[in-house]
């Protein structure tokens, strides 16, 4: 049992207490200190009534809540859901402006286009990005939307257009073309396709090799919708190919196989996803991602 | 060191705020109620008290003329606005190591402090030594000195009691709010808060902080006081890193007191010690201790166990200073016979004092040629490089410039690494060379930029790229350095 000691060198006691000849001296808490630890302790039995804690037989004690500072029945939703609607009050100031004024307007109040830039990168992020890159960057078959070639258009009205209504999908608004099947359906020949390509490759490198096979079958076949010296047509979505900008592989290979089996990418109307605020706001930001016309 | 040791092989030394009653590991709390003394170091402390308290109250409505629209606080910390006001200073949340650097000179003057004369920064200048010693005077003039607040402890509840008490716990409550109402008028303008605050006008983050600042003031200094020095404040367990045996510390000179034993009335002091065991310098410590223990934690290096000692040996016609400010190798020398020495210049004061002076003087350096225009260059990653349809490649960047100057300032924006680049400011001007950026008075302007090499332009994968920034009229040019990316070759 504990025998209490004095301490010859120090004057203190020990505790009495021995594990295998250690002994212990006895330097007392202050009985303040304990106290506090004790508050502490009483303290932390509030969060049990407070929030929910103890689990029952069938569900939960809910918690009683604390005033107007902790809500009954707490739960982490809930909470999200009073800070969400609380946001979107802070935000309704901007959101009618927003609401009220045209792509253009948004655009030329510099208040107004800081706050498209913001509201728009993060709509654009988890929207648009997982096909068309962080920051309009592009990838294989998705265009790069901060370049300066745009296949529908780059005017602010233009880009609007097509977030609203989408490329090649089901609403009656949406931007609508086919290439034909030039191989596929044995419009063309094989011979014609190669001679074909080798004339786009020499138009994309800006010296159009005049006179070869491929320029007549060029001029017959593809210049109405790409155009006599191959800039394109916004109107029906034929990208310019007198540049090196490709949406699928470039060179000759790439033209072959693009003029024998087109690929064709689509992109869904977000009028039917997204509200026509967040729409504008999206227009905005992909207009100054750098290659707004 | 030596006369340390033959003092506690007479008597083993017990701290006794540490004494246990019965072997119980808690200790019970004793009030302390020190008596009050007369002397040069008590006037001193009330000196220090007086200023220390004038200048916390006073300084927050001192006002300094920064120009329209700005505040003319001389010394504010204005948390919305994200800028701290020194005087003529203005730092911008980014300059905080100014304050580390501050906070840095302030530890190393308290080492240095130390080191020289011991723990004065805790015996004079501590604001829980100041607020303690102004709540013992209110108990000293609502109740009286030591013996009668302990008589007043220990008598049984009755109305005086009661009503004594309550006076002093008022005039407490009153002394802490106004600690707390001046703690948060250094957070605004301090005559239109402290307005504020009375008609109820004020944040709740404002009565919060009066509520934690105040209430703390009232526990610590009213109830815990000498607790705090023992078991709260790291620095009384440090100290001992900082003194040497050449350190002026509150000592008792035990050569010239020991052995002690009471005086009768006009007997010799021939054979004895000078110490009569009146035990004033026990009654007058504010933490309870026993400075003829030698140095210990609990002294607080507040000296008033000189001043009481000091009344004793005038009344004996002994010589004054059997306790006093001296080192341990003087009061080792001086039981020996030898000379005394003072060594204030020693290697480590040196070192305190020379970080003191380097540290400071970089600051005053720094803040002497601290420049009031910064260019802060963000080069987009995604996408790192665009390809433009006539072969010219763009990078995207976010140029931000703080203007540090409470007046709109114009500065022309140039690029300058790659020939013939041009660049666009999203709503600004497009495919210039060089363009003006009016930034608004004490601000930052955040400017999407595009920048264009011609086609061809580029030798490598990356190119070293500078944004100028030159101040119209002045001249002053900022740059800020970044990288052009373009495809690899």
């Amino acid at each position: 049992m504990a025998t209490i000691e004095k301490d010859s060198v120090s004057g203190q006691s020990t505790t009495g207490h021995e594990w295998d000849g250690i002994k212990e001296l006895n330097t007392p808490l202050p009985k303040w200190w304990v106290y506090v630890f004790w508050a502490c302790v009483v303290w932390s039995i509030g969060y049990w009534v407070v929030y929910p804690s103890w689990p029952t037989l069938n569900g939960y004690t809910p918690g009683i809540g604390l005033g107007s500072v902790v809500p009954a029945n707490w739960t982490a939703r809930g909470q999200l859901d009073g800070d969400l609607v609380a946001q979107k009050a802070g935000r309704a100031a901007w959101l009618s402006k927003i609401e009220a004024s045209s792509v253009d307007a948004i655009e030329k109040d510099k208040d107004l286009l800081r706050y498209a830039m913001a509201g728009g990168k993060i709509a654009f992020n988890e929207n648009c990005a997982p096909c068309h890159g962080v920051g309009g960057v592009g990838a294989y078959g998705f265009p790069t939307l901060a370049d300066d070639e745009w296949l529908w258009g780059g005017s602010l009205a233009d880009i609007e257009q097509t977030i609203k209504f989408g490329v090649r999908n089901t609403n009656a608004n949406s931007r609508q073309s086919e290439m034909p099947k030039f191989g596929a359906d044995g419009i063309l020949k094989d011979d014609q396709i190669a001679a074909v390509a080798d004339y786009v490759v020499s138009v994309a490198s800006k010296a159009p090799a005049k006179g070869s096979a491929g320029e007549a079958v060029y001029a017959e076949n593809c210049a109405v919708c790409h155009g006599e010296d191959g800039s394109g047509n916004k109107e029906v979505g034929a990208p310019a190919l007198n540049n090196q900008i490709w949406l699928y592989k470039g060179g000759k290979d790439g033209v072959v196989a693009q003029v024998t089996k087109p690929k064709h990418g689509s992109m869904p109307a977000w009028s039917e996803r997204l509200d026509a605020s967040t729409v504008k706001l999206l227009a905005v930001y992909v207009h100054n991602l750098g290659g707004g016309k | 060191m030596d006369t340390q040791t033959s003092a506690a092989a007479k008597k083993p030394k017990v701290d006794p705020t540490l004494a246990t009653e019965g072997g119980s590991f808690y200790a019970e709390t004793v009030m302390i109620h020190p008596r009050s003394v007369k002397g040069m170091f008590r006037t001193w402390k009330w000196w220090a008290m007086g200023v220390l308290l004038v200048w916390w109250h006073v300084a927050p409505f001192l006002r300094w003329d920064r120009g329209p629209g700005a505040p003319d606080q001389a010394i504010l910390v204005d948390m919305a606005g994200r800028r701290g006001y020194f005087l003529f200073l203005e730092i911008w949340p980014q300059e905080v190591y100014y304050l580390t650097g501050l906070l840095f000179v302030a530890a190393i003057t308290l080492f240095l402090m130390s080191s020289l004369f011991g723990r004065v920064w805790c015996g004079f200048l501590c604001w829980q030594t100041v607020y303690t010693d102004l709540f013992m005077l209110v108990e000293r003039l609502v109740v009286g000195d030591r013996a009668k607040r302990m008589a007043l402890d220990r008598a049984p509840w009755s109305i005086e009691k009661l009503t004594r008490k309550a006076i002093i716990n008022l005039i407490w409550l009153v002394i802490s709010a106004a600690c707390g109402i001046g703690f948060t008028l250094y957070f605004g303008n301090a005559p239109t808060v402290l307005h504020d605050i009375f008609t109820g006008d004020e944040s709740a983050a404002t009565y919060g902080a009066i509520a934690v600042v105040g209430g703390c003031c009232f526990m610590l200094a009213g109830y815990a006081r000498e607790q705090v020095c023992l078991y709260m404040c790291p620095y009384s367990r440090f100290q001992s890193a900082m003194l040497d045996e050449h350190s002026l510390i509150v000592t008792y000179e035990d050569w010239r007191g020991e052995p002690r034993q009471p005086a009768r009335k006009g007997a010799s002091f021939e054979g004895r010690g000078h110490c009569v065991d009146c035990r004033m310098c026990v009654v007058a410590c504010p933490t309870g201790i026993d400075i003829r223990d030698g140095l210990q934690m609990g002294c607080i290096g507040c000296a008033l166990c000189i001043d009481a000692c000091n009344a004793v040996m005038d009344k004996n016609n002994l010589p004054r200073g059997l306790v006093t400010w001296d080192s341990i190798a003087n009061t080792a020398a001086r039981a020996a016979g030898a000379k005394p020495r003072y060594r204030l210049v020693r290697p480590r004061t040196i070192i305190y004092g020379a970080i003191v002076l380097v540290v400071g003087g970089l600051i005053a350096y720094s803040l002497a040629s601290r420049r009031t225009t910064e260019v802060n260059v963000l080069h987009e990653r995604a996408p790192l490089f665009v390809q433009l349809s006539d072969g010219s490649i763009r990078n995207g960047y976010v140029v931000k410039v703080l203007n540090m100057v409470r007046a709109e300032r114009t500065f022309r924006l140039e690029v300058a690494g790659i020939d013939g680049a041009t660049f666009t400011v999203v709503g600004g001007a497009a495919n210039v060379a060089s363009t003006d950026l009016v930034v608004a008075p004490d601000a930052v302007g955040t400017y999407n930029v595009f920048v264009t090499a011609p086609a061809g332009r580029l030798q490598a994968a990356r190119t070293p790229l500078a944004f100028v920034l030159r101040e119209a009229g002045e001249g002053q040019t900022t740059r800020a350095e970044s990288l052009f990316a373009g495809p690899e070759r």
